[in-house]
């Protein structure tokens, strides 16, 4: 419990990453030979380390290769929580699988504990654990039994398995299934037992693929509390996710990705207050009453400058920008000549931002019961209103755009 | 608290010169390491076989009782019945053998074959998906040379311990003598391996389970019916019978019953075993490159 390394509250970490990041490209990948003298102590805490990273998925059949990480740059430090977010297919998994060196690099620069993760693969994996999104159990053996078989993946003796089986089984609370075959564990059980599983080796970092998909309630907050249990005891957590909730418990920082991209970072409030305002006024109204009707898209994007810059570095994206021209008018009333526009106009100027969404209007404003106030005193009566924090599912809409994915 | 978990640290094969994140806590491990742990640690490919081990350990009686039942009963009801009738009309073809000498080591050949399909299509193909074996052993220490070895070392010893059976049981038959049916375990094996080796290969590369049905339906059970086993390759017309002699199944049977009949000829066996010898290894390198293809990528 003494050896938590909060590198998060240290406001010097990013600047201590890149410009270790810059020694280390300066001298030829040999961080701890950097020019600038810096001491060896601070470049050792960083344990992975991307530059320019990408991956590139071979053409299947008549298909063009796809690009599937477009060239990112991050640093982990020793003890951190970090986190991927971002929708399906932004690349999130891809470099996950880049990190435990299942998956080739295809350019820029990816180091892990300080080895190249293109030449020194199993050197690599024997020091890292890994939580697949599937869960890679065998169900025809038993908990113990799936322990040991992993464990021997690692080359470990039968008597340091068994060892370490009780203590992990104690910790993901499945001492009592032990003798079970996994077919008759639930979701929950299984996803501890895999987390058990890539701790057979004592990892010192730790890569969780969406851990929490698929599993209800109660057996989520279990899992993050022992996740967080992991960080306190100082394992250097990486994980995915699409569950804001989940990232703002967890992650001390984080990136969003897009297209292969990262479209920020930041700790969680970071991210709330550069991209966001402080609260969220949330309107509904009857159904003819409704203000707009661009169904399901994104409203007007006054001050996301970080939006214009993903832009500007992203590859095509055919599906997001027209939804930002067309939900243009929707906050203008110049744009088109509806009789519910002058309630939209009335709202426009409220708050920083204004989203038209089928069922409800956002209005992104610092003090959301000041904005209420006004709401009322244009004598707009909506018909449920709703105050609330902004959160980071906010900055990740903004960011990544309302449309379907999938 | 924190004694309920290992705290971070190096594993044996970390690498030396990096610190834990937290002070060391050397592991309590009162026990020596067993030669078995000594070579676990030295032979990767020994860990992915143990896990087949394990999960055999569960079926391996009634695996044996098929090994021991399906032959009895082939070679009594073809042999033994079948075989009264063919031996009554003196054919020609099998030039004085009886018929139940002849079919015992065709049908050994064949059960070789469909053993190597058994252990080497379906199981590698499932492995391979996502909730499969090979993506959990692919992310750790293992290399995916490593994990093809140990698969592989697994299906060798299927092929051997349902040969050996098989040739218990024409022991018992007194089709052969336990010499020679020791000896015959090596035509058994390569027959095997020519077969699994390519098949491991392929079916790594699968995406749709069907196309495994189908090679069995197309390939393998033609295989089985025209290459000597039931019937000598002499009997085909002609063209059938030039198909019939260059696939691996003729070249199995034919070096499996000269071995266990006694009546092999050098240069002959050593053609069949140049052709299945070429069998097993061109697959062991496409297997090799499927794996890495597949595992990482």
């Amino acid at each position: 419990m003494s050896d938590i390394e909060d590198t998060s509250a240290d406001p010097t970490a990013d600047t201590a990453a890149d410009s270790s990041r810059a020694a280390a490209a300066g001298s030829d990948g040999a961080p701890e030979a950097g020019p600038r003298g810096r001491p060896r102590a601070a470049d050792r805490d960083v344990l992975i380390e991307a530059a320019g990273l990408r991956k590139v998925h071979a053409a299947r059949g008549a298909g063009a290769p796809t690009e599937a990480v477009a060239g990112i740059d991050f640093t982990v430090r020793r003890g951190e929580a970090f986190g991927f977010l971002g929708p399906n297919g932004a690349g999130k998994s891809t470099t996950m699988r880049m990190i435990g060196c299942v998956s080739p690099v295809s350019g820029g620069r990816l180091t892990v504990l300080g080895m190249d993760a293109a030449a020194q693969g199993p050197a690599i994996r024997a020091r890292i654990g890994s939580v697949p999104q599937d869960d890679t159990l065998d169900t025809e053996l038993t908990v113990r039994e799936n322990l040991l078989v992993y464990g021997r993946y690692f080359g470990l003796t039968r008597a340091v398995i068994k060892e370490r089986t009780e203590r992990l089984l104690d910790f993901a609370r499945l001492a009592d299934k032990a003798g079970e075959q996994v077919e008759a564990l639930s979701g929950g059980m299984r996803r501890r037992l895999t987390i058990a599983r890539s701790l057979i080796n004592q990892p010192e970092i730790l890569l969780l693929d969406e851990p929490t998909t698929g599993l209800d309630p109660q057996a989520r907050h279990l899992l993050w509390e022992r996740l967080f249990r992991l960080k306190s005891q100082g394992v250097t957590l990486l994980l995915t996710t699409h569950y804001m909730d989940e990232a703002e418990q967890l992650c001390d920082r984080l990136v969003v990705m897009d297209h292969g991209l990262i479209v920020a970072e930041g700790t969680p409030q970071e991210l709330i207050r550069r991209h966001c305002t402080r609260e969220v006024l949330e309107l509904r109204f009857a159904p003819p009453e409704r203000p707009g009707e661009q169904a399901g898209e994104r409203g007007d994007e006054k001050g996301a400058d970080q939006h214009g810059d993903r832009r500007a570095r992203g590859p095509a994206e055919p599906a997001p920008e027209p939804a930002v021209a067309s939900a243009g008018p929707a906050a203008r009333p110049t744009g088109s000549g509806r009789a519910t526009d002058p309630d939209v106009t009335a709202l426009a100027d409220l708050g920083d931002r204004v989203e038209v969404l089928p069922d409800r209007v956002l209005l992104y404003a610092d003090d959301g019961e000041a904005a209420l106030a006004a709401v009322h005193r244009r004598g707009i009566q909506p018909l449920t209103a709703l105050v609330r924090r902004a959160g980071l599912e906010d900055v990740f809409l903004t960011l990544t755009g309302r449309t379907l994915v999938d | 608290m924190t004694a309920a978990l290992p705290t971070p640290g190096t594993t044996p094969e970390a690498a030396p010169g990096t610190t834990p994140a937290t002070a060391p806590a050397p592991d309590p491990a009162p026990d020596r390491p067993t030669p078995l742990d000594t070579w676990v640690a030295r032979v990767p490919a020994l860990r992915e076989f143990g896990y087949w081990m394990r999960r055999y350990r569960r079926i391996w009686r009634g695996s044996v009782v098929i090994s021991v039942v399906n032959p009895l009963l082939f070679l009594a009801a073809l042999g033994g019945g079948l075989g009264k009738l063919v031996d009554a009309h003196h054919s020609g073809h099998l030039a004085g053998t009886p018929y139940l000498d002849f079919l015992a080591p065709g049908l050994l050949a064949a059960s070789a074959m469909q053993n190597a399909f058994v252990e080497g299509a379906f199981p590698v193909f499932q492995s391979a998906r996502a909730q499969g074996n090979y993506p959990a052993a692919a992310a750790t220490a293992m290399r995916p040379g490593d994990i093809l070895a140990g698969h592989l070392l697994f299906v060798v010893f299927r092929i051997l311990t349902s040969g050996a059976l098989f040739l218990a049981v024409t022991v018992a038959f007194g089709v052969t003598g336990p010499g020679r049916a020791l000896l015959t375990l090596g035509p058994v094996l390569l027959t095997g391996t020519a077969f699994a080796m390519p098949l491991v290969a392929w079916s790594i590369t699968v995406e749709r389970p069907s196309r495994i049905n189908g090679v069995y339906r197309f390939v393998l059970m033609p295989l089985y019916m025209f290459s000597g086993t039931f019937f000598p390759a002499s009997q085909l017309p002609g063209a059938l019978r030039t198909v019939a002699a260059c696939t691996p199944l003729y070249q199995g049977v034919e070096l499996t019953r000269h071995t266990a009949l006694g009546t092999a000829g050098t240069a002959a066996s050593a053609v069949h075993t140049g052709y299945l010898l070429t069998l097993t290894l061109t697959g062991i390198v496409l297997a090799r490159r499927g794996y890495t293809r597949r595992l990482h990528r």
